[in-house]
């Protein structure tokens, strides 16, 4: 049994948080109770402990009642702990001696009987009231921040936020999966509600990374391992090879045009499949860097991507004096050491096979959202004319909204762009073919500047809006009039039956799904991932863009699907997060580091346990030791010594057992 | 003049310790609250950074201090915050469990899960459950019967005080062993 000291003066506060706390926890009733309790000085309970008044009134009493010690019950330790510990360390006491009670999270907010629930509060406010009396003085450690940055992923997002922190003179590092930054902006033609031409507003902005003295663009590379803490990460990254040098390479692409192959034979990914692209290529005519790379799985000069060096080689032959390529090209290792991470990695559009009743891959003439982006771009495969896979030009399109979101069946989220980019796609559609256009829509969703007034311009122009989720798309036509046509089969819920309605073109509106390897990306940088997948932000309302890890941020569609504006908003916003860090110059750590006592066997049990090899063994003393610069306060080493030898700071043994006490005791 | 009225003693309600990681399963309870999910609220949570901090003595101290089961959540194989805590811990969890087992504590009575700080629903699920199961299997009662194990072991020393004025007295302590091994067997 753990003894209570004799010299502790405890104040207690609990929070009735509005209603919140109040509504479900008697909270006068728990601070009459506390104050029986021993060493308990005094004890109130007030509507707002977090506020201004409720702050001051804990520095007040400290030095009024001669308080040791401060626990507050409110809310969960993870929101408000910080600004608790600061009123303490205000009233003249180490911020430390406080503790705090989880009341709210764990108690009223998932409780429904008022007497249970006042219980647990006073449970939990009894362990803390014993634990509390253990607590001892501690410093805040603080550590250097490391003011170069990483930038993971290079759409519109990582872009921002690149320009944003290297034009505030921070030194940047962007790494890009694809040979090319631009993500999937640079596949847009028009971006909604202001139809401003994609390339035009986001080629600058690319161009401006590729020259910016403070950027170091990664194109074509993949972080693969990241080490350390906020402040002192190390990053590595692996470059793959393009085969081609980049500082060579001038873009000239005579390489392209003199390759063995004349025609391009191979799937260009770029537009979506639509196109051909040779062996040597250059993703888009705006790529950021301007460097030409080789597929080798396709180039004669390898088989099945080893090199034979069997092709005639006339790339080299045009490429010339540069001699930019190398055919001997390894994938490369670069570490580099940042302070603070940004990742803005993106979505991936919902695979439209994935609905097989809309015939995507069936019909031919079935197309995604981004195909159709292609399709009416300039710098598309059909220079911007809509020609189908067929020949034809279409006369009737359908736009299917909501495939792949709202869907019990896919997924249940909105991925709040597509009612928006299908509008902007039934204008440019409308605009190229004159056809006639339907959307099919569950609801129209246009909450943003000048979106609602897009919707009205586009009732306007004359385009249909059926309000049903499509029940199948077949060619099997029942009339004269639907004979070698697409016919969408829709309730028409507006006028209360189903409709057949033939067109030519049916266009998918793929809804926003996290990348395929988000949950690896997620390890790599220590996040979480929502339920859905997506990156989780920190609070969904008030840390936006931070996430568990100091010092990884989030931005863009990663977190969750959002427009360009909203991608923009969010990349500022973490760089702003991030030069905190670095402006501040050093970052304060928890100081719940372990260390070793004098006591230690010598056992060597907890050497193998920790990840970050912070426990050595001292030959001379025959002891271990704790580095407490790699220390990270996980405590595995406490809870695994034999002779209990590893003290935790701030979860010592003793504060933990009377924690355990303190739960229990009637 | 009439003496007040004993107030009944509460009905027994199951009390569960649990353990939960910070970055996980203890932000996925924050979750819950957040998404105002109900749930039993039997389990008292006591916050760690790391599933890899539990050490067996908090569970078997939770248990003789009155628990009537023990919960600890920690992050997903894989997923810990601290690489790998929750392997450590895992390794600890399976033979204390199979001690436990071993000293009649059903097994129920001990649980671990691992959930993400996204799986708010998860320990709504969990608590409900562990919650069920402990009220059917009745209190386990472990601080009651250290005192009638501490009655006992002092009546036979009374006892063996007795016997030792005419014999040896190092005869007690070995009886008085044999009845605690009993009672341990019928808990």
């Amino acid at each position: 049994m753990v003894s209570i000291k004799q010299d502790i003066r405890i104040g207690f506060y609990v929070c009735h948080c509005g209603h919140n706390i109040a509504s479900m926890v008697d909270c006068p009733e728990v601070a009459r109770y506390v104050e029986k309790l021993p060493n308990v000085v005094l004890s109130r309970d007030y509507k707002y402990m977090c506020s201004d008044p409720g702050q001051e009134m804990i520095q007040k009493d400290i030095k009024e009642f001669n308080l040791t010690r401060v626990v507050v019950a409110s809310c969960s330790p993870l929101l408000h702990e910080h600004t608790f510990r600061e009123a303490v360390a205000a009233g003249g006491l180490n911020p430390f001696f406080f503790h705090m009670v989880n009341i709210r999270e764990h108690d009223s907010w998932v409780h429904t009987d008022r007497n249970e629930a006042t219980a647990k509060a006073k449970a939990l406010a009894r362990a803390a009231i014993r634990r509390v009396a253990f607590h001892k003085a501690l410093e805040v450690k603080q550590v250097p921040v490391n003011p170069d940055v990483l930038v993971v992923g290079g759409g519109i997002t990582g872009i921002h936020a690149a320009l944003t922190l290297a034009n505030s003179g921070k030194k940047v590092f962007l790494v890009e999966r694809e040979p090319s930054i631009g993500g999937h902006m640079a596949k847009f033609d028009k971006t909604f509600p202001t139809l401003d031409c994609a390339a035009c507003i986001l080629t600058p902005k690319m161009s401006s990374v590729g020259n910016h003295e403070n950027i170091t663009l990664w194109s074509y590379s993949e972080v693969v391992k990241m080490d350390g803490y906020v402040g002192n990460y190390t990053v590595t990254v692996k470059r793959k090879p393009r085969y081609i040098n980049e500082d060579l390479c001038t873009g000239c692409q005579e390489c392209i045009a003199n390759c063995v192959y004349k025609e391009p034979k191979f799937t260009d990914e770029f537009n979506e499949g639509l196109g051909k692209r040779k062996p040597i290529y250059i993703p888009f005519p705006q790529a950021t860097p301007q460097v030409v790379l080789i597929d080798p799985e396709v180039c004669l000069n390898f088989k099945r991507g080893v090199l034979t060096d069997k092709c005639k080689k006339t790339c080299v032959e045009a490429c010339g004096e540069k001699k930019a390529i190398d055919f001997k090209q390894q994938e490369q290792l670069m570490e580099i050491k940042v302070g603070t991470i940004i990742v803005a990695t993106g979505f991936k559009a919902f695979d439209a096979k994935r609905v097989p009743h809309y015939g995507y891959g069936v019909f031919p003439n079935v197309y995604t959202a981004l195909e159709v982006e292609r399709l009416v771009n300039a710098s598309g495969p059909t220079t911007g004319e809509v020609i189908l896979r067929d020949g034809r030009r279409p006369k009737a399109i359908g736009i299917i909204h909501c495939v792949g979101s709202r869907d019990k069946k896919t997924n249940r989220w909105c991925s709040r762009v597509c009612c928006m980019y299908s509008m902007k796609l039934a204008h440019l559609l409308k605009e190229h073919t004159e056809a006639e256009i339907y959307n099919f829509y569950i609801d129209i969703r246009a909450p943003g500047k000048g979106y609602e007034e897009f919707y009205d311009k586009l009732n306007s122009e004359g385009v249909h809006f059926v309000r049903g989720r499509v029940g199948e798309v077949t060619d099997w036509s029942m009339t004269p009039e639907e004979e070698g046509k697409l016919v969408i089969r829709v309730e028409d819920t507006l006028v209360g039956f189903v409709r057949r309605i033939p067109v030519d073109m049916v266009v998918l509106a793929t809804g926003l799904e996290p990348q395929d390897d988000a949950q690896d990306v997620r390890r790599l940088f220590n996040m979480s991932c929502g339920t859905e997948g997506f990156f989780l932000e920190r609070h969904p309302k008030l840390a936006p863009v931070n996430t568990f890890t100091d010092g990884i941020f989030i931005a863009g569609c990663c977190q969750s699907p959002k427009d360009i504006p909203d991608c923009v908003a969010q990349a500022g916003a973490a760089a702003a997060e991030a030069m905190v860090l670095i402006d501040k110059g050093h970052v304060e750590q928890e100081p719940n580091t372990a260390y070793i006592l004098p006591d230690c066997c010598g056992c060597k049990s907890c050497l193998p346990l920790c990840p970050y090899t912070a426990i050595t063994f001292d030959e001379a003393t025959k002891k271990a030791v704790i580095n407490e610069a790699l220390c990270k306060g996980c405590g595995t080493c406490v809870g695994a010594c034999p002779s209990a030898s590893i003290v935790q700071n701030l979860f010592e043994d003793a504060e933990v057992f009377s924690e355990i006490e303190g739960v229990l005791a009637d | 003049m009439s003496s007040p009225i004993p107030t009944p003693p509460a009905p027994w309600a199951p009390r569960i310790v649990a353990f939960f990681c910070n970055w996980c399963t203890y932000t996925a309870a924050d979750l819950a609250g957040v998404s105002r999910m109900k749930y039993a609220s039997n389990a008292r949570v006591i916050r760690l950074m790391c599933s890899g901090r539990v050490d067996p003595q908090f569970i078997l101290d939770a248990f003789r201090k009155g628990a009537d089961g023990v919960l600890i959540g920690g992050c997903h194989p894989g997923d810990c915050h601290y690489v790998e805590g929750n392997y450590k811990m895992l390794r600890r969890f399976q033979l204390l469990k199979r001690m436990l087992h071993d000293m009649g504590i059903a097994e129920q009575r001990l649980r671990l899960e691992w959930i993400s700080a996204a799986e708010g629903e998860r320990v709504k699920t969990v608590i409900n459950e562990m919650t069920d199961q402990i009220k059917a299997l009745g209190p386990l009662g472990i601080p009651g019967k250290f005192e009638e194990w501490d009655r006992e072991v002092t009546e036979l020393a009374h006892r063996a005080g007795a016997v030792s004025e005419v014999t040896e007295a190092t005869a007690a302590p070995a009886e008085a062993v044999t009845p605690i091994k009993e009672e341990i067997a019928h808990v």
